[in-house]
């Protein structure tokens, strides 16, 4: 690789070509503040928060933007940078809401640090602010444009990463606004309620919609039974909106924290996930063997979902009629396991806790009442638990590691991983080639489907057949691979898309801020989780033997058709 | 062939257009016709004479007769007297301002004389809509010249050693600006004219653009031979409707006679030329937000480098100039490098076209030789100040300029020069101020205009313009406190050196240099809430003097009762009343309330 020597604040650094000076400067030890920066998009240099000194340059530029050069000198520790930097936080300031201490991000807002690192301690520009009404009419998020500093980050996820283009820049001057064609809200547009743009937002002017009262109401009202379920990559993802360092798998404390925090009965999604994986299983057998509608989808992600209704709708009878684990959990806890408690499913208040902004929006489909009742009353995200258990006054890290409840809480390791990309997929082979082979497989661990990479193909041998897999995740992925399908170009049989980059470990509920390196730390540590399994294959989770036994008849059965599975319908919008 | 024995001509740019001359147009022929005229006097429609605020505009050639405001009704005696008797009709001519001389000659009217008409030396000469005009007067040999007896770096050589500046703004050396693109490797590459003029009152290119469009279009052909590019686009703002057509109707003209498109002259050399309208955004003026707008993106700048000339217009190796500069390059590959750079200054080459308005007589369109002073300018060739006011300021540059106070009118000017004293040439847009200007309300207005012209992008553009803005509108209100003149010297010089574009960065211009050359009356209008030019109306205050009569009618007009007073006797204004809004200085029949 071609590099260049340079130096920044007196030291040489020698980095690739291609960096930008701020990178030089991350390379040599130097933090350098930004805003509209994002290690995964596209440099903008718009916020100039970033400024730094170059040599023989009339003017600052933004650093995050501005290539190396062979001999470049830079200063990034001057007066007149500092001051610099400080006059453009304090203009956006200027705009933004003085309501910190109660906002939605205090303490996780990336405004506010660079306010306090830079020590802003007067305001010096007072006058007009900008004024919006928010956007809160679609059950995942809600839009503060008040808030909005306008770095882009949440037009370039939408665009770059997502390829859905919900956002753009509108207006001029002091009007200029990020807003969704013709200011509509979220509900008007084909946004797919993914996240993704709350998770790249530096302050609160797009967050998840707050459903913790609500939940906490539930807990204290003495007449209802209030059960949680936790989706897999929650477990992973959790301990960091606690203090804790990224990677850490803290599935032990965070059920003791849920049942401090007053639930009932502390389920496990990873249940659900395996219930899944022995319908989509017997779904994708059933196809394959009687020559229907291939490649079968999955249809966990509920995001994805929303796409393809809202963009392929031709291509819905490609999405496995398998409800998302969330979903079937939903139906089941106001069925069978009301039934086996002796508790009225009136009584029951079914809570999730999700990586996830769209599964808000999942829960309240109309499809979603099989059990009669609304299967999922409340979704929780990552980031809500975090703040529940911060109000309750629970110290996370010393909790002492407990169960999951029976049951529902009983889980294989082909469960938990489905929070990563590829982890659908390996759950799927571990069963249907032990279905379709009736051998036992001498190794699980299919290598072939992990990564991060945001499309990854595959032909895994089952017995006879050689099966064609790929692995999808970005919208921005999901959209060239319906083209493929579109155009018959698409040869596999099993396709798994989600949403979110690495799937829901990185999703749109997840704590933030996500970098390519907490990306990895919390794949590694679903997959340590599957490692640590006792049982690692959903076919063998006894409570799911249990569950067909006793009460829900076979895969793909009478019963089971009637709860686990549902259909989908074209969305129009607007 | 028929014998014309003399031509009429008719200015039909947008301003003479506007002020009725299709109407006189039309009397023209109708009077000529009814004379028995027509078959000896030819009716030509022409480009802009860039005295725009005398028209309609008719010369009579061959004398060469200048007639100004000309209405259908004064056809008739200017056919039967001029046309019929060879007698001028002086009452049409022009009036000098000073002298009140009538003049009959073109060339004698102080406004031309001073003036060296290069760039714009056809435009009202020719008709702009027949190529065969242009190619009469020696239009397309440059092009010939440079296709048949140039290299293409003989071409950019030429360009360099003429000393050319970009005439859009920055004035970055035209020649190094075609070697930047001619060095960038790549098959593909484009040329590109940026006719997005913006600037408040600047109206040259547009005049250009209607009066000489092949001179645009030969231009551009030469840079695309010299840089190795097969495509050009003129980025016109769709504001610009005659000129968009006359463009249209030039480029078609070009094509058919082979002098664009393939094998031009014989040559290997291909070019095309389309047109993008641009929607108006005065943003779309910098070079990389235009460059976006013809992408159909959002027009919004990006940080260079990468520039234009390394990754331009769909990521191509890209030259972009505005229409005066591709307005000067037939004339240098025709009459040579040394020849152009004998005009101007040592750094500053050749020409220049600037907009005269204001408080001046005569307002329009003026071609200078670089290096001439500012009191030339506006006392000469403009006429000096109108209803014989004092001389305040200039305003050059457009909302990237500054104000020069009258201690700089003998300076004489240049890119460098400009600079050096705050201001800068930009577009020449001149802006002229009298003694009943409030230099704070000027800053006022360039600010407010580049602040709702923001593209939003950046932070210090969008906010700190705006916070600019708002203490500037506060201290022409009275309510500016001490450390308003120093936040605004702070936050303007923040701007400067963080701004992402141009635009952003020189923003603060117009107040930095009123705040240099006019301190004094921000601190009037802060300290002792008074506006010395009485134009900041929250500030007048109204008096009536012993003129009064005691008519009543200013009592009446009051909308606040504020004025008290008998009839027939003398009427008081109570400050603490009045709402200082000008009602009672305006109707009093005997001039008795004074501002200030």
């Amino acid at each position: 690789m071609e590099t260049v020597t340079l130096t920044v604040d007196g030291k040489q650094v020698t980095v690739p070509a291609s960096a930008s000076v701020l990178e030089a400067c991350k390379a040599a030890g130097i933090k350098i503040p930004s805003l509209c920066y994002h290690p995964e998009l596209r440099a903008e240099g718009a916020c100039r928060v970033c400024v730094v000194e170059i040599e023989g340059v009339r003017a600052l530029p933004a650093s995050c933007v501005y290539p190396v050069a062979e001999g470049m000198k830079v200063k990034t520790n001057t007066q007149r940078v500092r001051k610099a930097r400080k006059t453009v936080v304090e203009l956006l300031l200027a705009n933004h809401p003085d309501d910190c201490l109660s906002c939605q991000r205090n303490l996780n807002c990336e405004l506010q640090t660079i306010a306090s690192d830079l020590g802003i301690r007067e305001k010096r520009f007072p006058g007009e602010k900008k004024k919006h009404p928010l956007d809160a009419n679609n059950p995942s998020l809600v839009r503060d444009q008040e808030k909005c500093i306008l770095c882009g980050r949440c037009v370039r996820a939408c665009t770059e990463r997502q390829g859905v283009n919900i956002y753009s820049f509108a207006n001029r001057g002091f009007d200029t606004t990020v807003v969704p064609a013709f200011n509509q809200g979220l509900d008007q547009v084909p946004c797919t309620y993914c996240g993704q743009c709350s998770s790249v937002c530096p302050t609160a002017a797009i967050v998840e919609k707050d459903d913790t009262d609500l939940v906490f109401a539930a807990i204290n009202d003495p007449t209802k039974h209030v059960i949680v379920q936790t989706a897999p990559s929650v477990r992973v993802a959790l301990g960091e909106a606690l203090g804790m360092k990224p990677g850490e798998a803290v599935t032990g404390q965070m059920v003791a924290a849920l049942r401090r925090l007053g639930f009932d009965r502390v389920f496990d999604t990873d249940f659900s996930a395996d219930l899944t994986i022995m319908e989509e299983g017997a779904e994708l057998i059933h196809r394959i063997q009687t020559g229907g509608v291939l490649p079968q989808i999955t249809s966990c992600s509920p995001g994805w979902v929303n796409f393809i209704e809202l963009l392929y709708p031709d291509l819905l009878p490609h999405l496995s009629t398998a409800k998302s684990p969330q979903q079937m959990f939903g139906a089941v806890v106001k069925t069978y396991y009301a039934e086996k408690a002796g508790i009225d499913p009136k009584d029951i208040v079914s809570v999730s806790v999700m990586p996830c902004t769209a599964k808000k929006a999942e829960a309240i489909r109309p499809e979603m009442r099989d059990s009669g009742y609304q299967d999922v009353d409340y979704v929780l995200t990552t980031r809500e638990l975090g703040r529940m258990i911060r109000e309750a006054g629970i110290e996370f890290a010393q909790l002492p590691a407990e169960e999951f409840d029976a049951p529902m809480g009983i889980s294989t390791g082909a469960g938990v991983i489905f929070g990563s990309t590829g982890g659908v997929m390996e759950a799927a082979l571990r069963t249907v080639a032990e279905v379709l082979t009736g051998k036992e497989l001498g190794c699980i661990e299919f290598q072939a489907v992990r990564g991060l990479q945001t499309m990854r193909e595959a032909t895994v041998q089952v017995g006879d057949l050689p099966v064609k897999v790929a692995i999808v995740n970005t919208l921005k992925e999901a959209r060239n691979m319906m083209e493929r399908v579109r155009k018959g170009e698409a040869d596999y049989h099993f396709i798994e898309i989600m949403a979110c980059p690495g799937g829901c470990i990185s999703g749109g509920g997840q704590p933030v801020p996500v970098n390519p390196d907490i990306r990895k730390a919390r794949q590694a540590a679903i997959y340590e989780c599957d490692r640590d399994a006792v049982l690692r294959k959903s076919h063998d989770n006894p409570a799911i033997k249990e569950l067909y036994d006793t009460w829900l008849g076979k895969p793909m059965g009478e019963k089971a058709h009637h709860l686990l599975h549902t259909h989908y319908h074209p969305q129009t919008r607007g | 062939m028929q014998h014309t024995r003399a031509h009429v001509l008719i200015c039909a740019g947008t301003g003479c257009t506007s002020s009725g001359a299709k109407k006189v147009e039309a009397a023209f022929q109708t009077e000529l016709a009814k004379q028995g005229l027509q078959d000896e006097v030819k009716v030509v429609e022409t480009g802009c004479h860039g005295f725009c605020e005398m028209g309609p505009l008719v010369i009579v050639y061959p004398e060469g007769v200048f007639y100004c405001r000309m209405q259908p009704e004064d056809v008739a005696e200017v056919v039967e007297s001029h046309l019929l008797k060879g007698r001028i009709v002086k009452r049409l001519l022009y009036q000098e301002p000073i002298s009140m001389e009538r003049i009959p000659s073109y060339k004698d009217i102080s406004f031309y004389k001073k003036q060296m008409r290069y760039v714009l030396g056809n435009c009202g000469h020719i008709n702009p809509e027949l190529i065969e005009e242009y190619i009469a007067v020696g239009g397309y040999e440059a092009l010939g010249k440079a296709l048949t007896t140039m290299t293409p770096q003989g071409v950019i050589d030429e360009m360099k050693k003429s000393g050319l500046r970009g005439r859009g703004g920055g004035g970055f050396p035209t020649g190094m600006k075609w070697q930047f693109a001619s060095n960038s490797p790549g098959s593909k590459k484009y040329v590109i004219c940026n006719a997005d003029e913006g600037d408040p009152g600047a109206f040259m290119d547009r005049s250009v653009l209607e009066g000489d469009p092949h001179r645009i279009i030969e231009g551009m052909a030469i840079c695309g031979y010299a840089i190795g590019a097969d495509e050009g686009y003129i980025y016109c703002r769709a504001e610009y409707p005659l000129a968009i057509k006359r463009l249209k109707i030039a480029i078609r003209q070009a094509e058919e006679m082979g002098l664009l498109g393939t094998n031009i002259f014989g040559s290997e050399f291909n070019f095309k030329l389309k047109i993008k309208e641009g929607a108006g955004a005065f943003v779309c003026g910098e070079e990389t937000a235009l460059m976006a707008s013809i992408e159909g993106k959002r027009g919004m700048p990006r940080p260079r480098p990468p520039f234009p000339a390394v990754a331009g217009l769909w990521g191509k190796p890209t030259n972009i100039n505005n229409v005066e500069t591709f307005a000067n390059v037939p004339q240098i590959i025709q009459k040579g490098a040394d020849w152009y750079a004998s005009i101007g200054t040592e750094k500053s080459k050749g020409t220049k076209v600037f907009a005269l308005t204001g408080k001046i007589n005569n307002t329009g369109l003026a071609e200078v030789p670089i290096g001439i002073t500012m009191r030339e300018i506006i006392y000469d060739i403009g006429g000096g100040i109108s209803d014989n006011k004092k001389f305040k300021a200039v305003q050059i540059g457009g909302p990237s300029g500054g104000c020069l106070p009258e201690e700089l009118l003998d300076m004489p000017i240049d890119y460098d020069s400009l600079l050096a004293v705050g201001a800068m040439m930009g577009s020449g847009g001149l802006v002229v101020m009298d003694e009943t200007t409030c230099m704070v309300d000027v800053a006022k207005f360039f600010l407010n205009f580049t602040q709702s012209e923001s593209c939003g992008k950046c932070t210090p553009c969008r906010e700190g313009t705006k916070r600019m803005l708002e203490i500037l509108t506060r201290i022409t209100e009275g309510e500016g406190k001490e450390g308003d003149i120093e936040l605004l010297e702070d936050l303007g010089a923040q701007i400067k050196d963080t701004a992402l574009c141009g635009l952003g960065q020189s923003a603060p211009n117009p107040v930095l240099s009123t705040l240099r050359y006019f301190r004094h009356e921000y601190e009037a209008h802060i300290r002792d809430k008074r506006c010395p030019a009485g134009a900041c109306s929250k500030l007048a205050a109204y008096r009536i003097t012993e003129l009064c009569k005691g008519c009543g009618l200013c009592k009446k007009v009051c909308p606040v009762g504020a004025i008290t007073g008998e009839v027939k006797g003398q009427h008081v204004i109570d400050p603490e009343v009045c709402i200082k809004c000008g009602a009672c200085f305006t109707k009093c029949p005997f001039k008795a309330i004074v501002k200030g």
